[in-house]
């Protein structure tokens, strides 16, 4: 378990939980990356500002640790080559996370948070669904 | 006012993505790779992400429960219930998408900082996945736009 970081895990899945907290404190609205996504490109939308505003904040803390400059590492390394598998994999969640209505942050977290058993479900789902496809790639078809 | 409360809110979650490592896909995906146990390759450190969020997350949400938004009229507190078919097919597809490449919604739009070009393939897929649900959701009637508008506060 070389790559184990339980402190710093812990102390990013707090301010993820924070956030969760204030934007229901503040605008009374769920922390889900999904819904608040999708709220932008739906064309009757009526409510980009809040719903931008938060996407600019995600990108914008990136941004702020390379101007302090601590390291983010550039992901594609981490990435399948293939455009193809990146463009299917990005199709099947952004479709996917809409039909179920949530993903890791609404489901998984905010969802589960509230003990709502729709949520425990889905995230049992795609939790299960990314484990099983994660072994056939790396140990049955990558070998 | 709320404007400003969610660039805050967006921003202390990318911080939270960032220090926990989530923002790398590498990170996540050995996390999934359970055949990583008995290799001692496995790295549970999204489990840790999640338990501090769920734990942070669920006394968060019961002290403010009974109390109104400060800048909004009302909470949004989801109020979907039923186990169905759409959340089923719809977790087992996004856990595909997730598995294959270890990027949820949250990390891949926070990476799009990095201007890397997979990551960029990916948003945009995604978003064309987003788009293209809420154009079958809303073939046909304004009814169903409405429909559409209230689901996006449905779970998250």
């Amino acid at each position: 378990m070389a790559n184990f970081t339980p402190i710093s895990a812990a102390i990013g899945g707090a301010l993820i939980g924070l956030s969760a907290v204030l934007l229901m404190l503040f605008n009374g609205r769920i922390a889900g990356i999904t819904g608040i996504a999708a709220g932008l490109l739906d064309p009757a939308s009526t409510d980009r500002g809040w719903r931008g505003t938060f996407i600019l904040g995600l990108i914008a803390a990136p941004l702020t640790a390379m101007l302090l400059g601590l390291s983010v590492p550039a992901p594609a390394a981490q990435m399948p080559s293939s455009m193809v598998t990146i463009a299917v994999a990005g199709l099947l969640v952004g479709f996917g996370t809409r039909l179920s209505n949530g993903c890791t942050s609404g489901h998984g977290i905010c969802g589960m948070a509230r003990l709502s058993p729709r949520s425990i479900a889905a995230t049992v789902i795609f939790m299960v669904t990314a484990v099983i496809v994660v072994a056939l790639m790396r140990h049955v078809v990558g070998g | 006012m709320r404007v400003l409360a969610s660039l805050i809110c967006g921003y202390v979650f990318g911080w939270g993505l960032y220090i926990s490592g989530m923002i790398q896909p590498a990170k996540v995906l050995g996390f999934l790779d359970f055949f990583g146990i008995p290799s001692g390759t496995w790295d549970p450190s999204l489990a840790f992400v999640m338990a501090a969020g769920l734990v942070v997350t669920g006394v968060g949400y019961a002290l403010i429960r009974p109390r109104p938004p400060l800048f909004e009229a009302q909470s949004q507190w989801p109020t979907a219930t039923a186990i169905d078919r759409p959340l089923i097919a719809g977790a087992v597809l996004f856990g595909i998408g997730w598995g294959l490449v270890g990027l949820c919604p949250g990390p891949a739009i926070e990476n799009l900082a990095t201007l890397s070009l997979p990551v960029i393939v990916f948003v945009v897929a995604m978003g064309v996945g987003m788009a293209a649900h809420n154009f079958w959701q809303t073939r046909g009637t304004a009814a169903s736009k409405q429909n559409l508008a209230s689901a996006h506060a449905a779970d998250g």
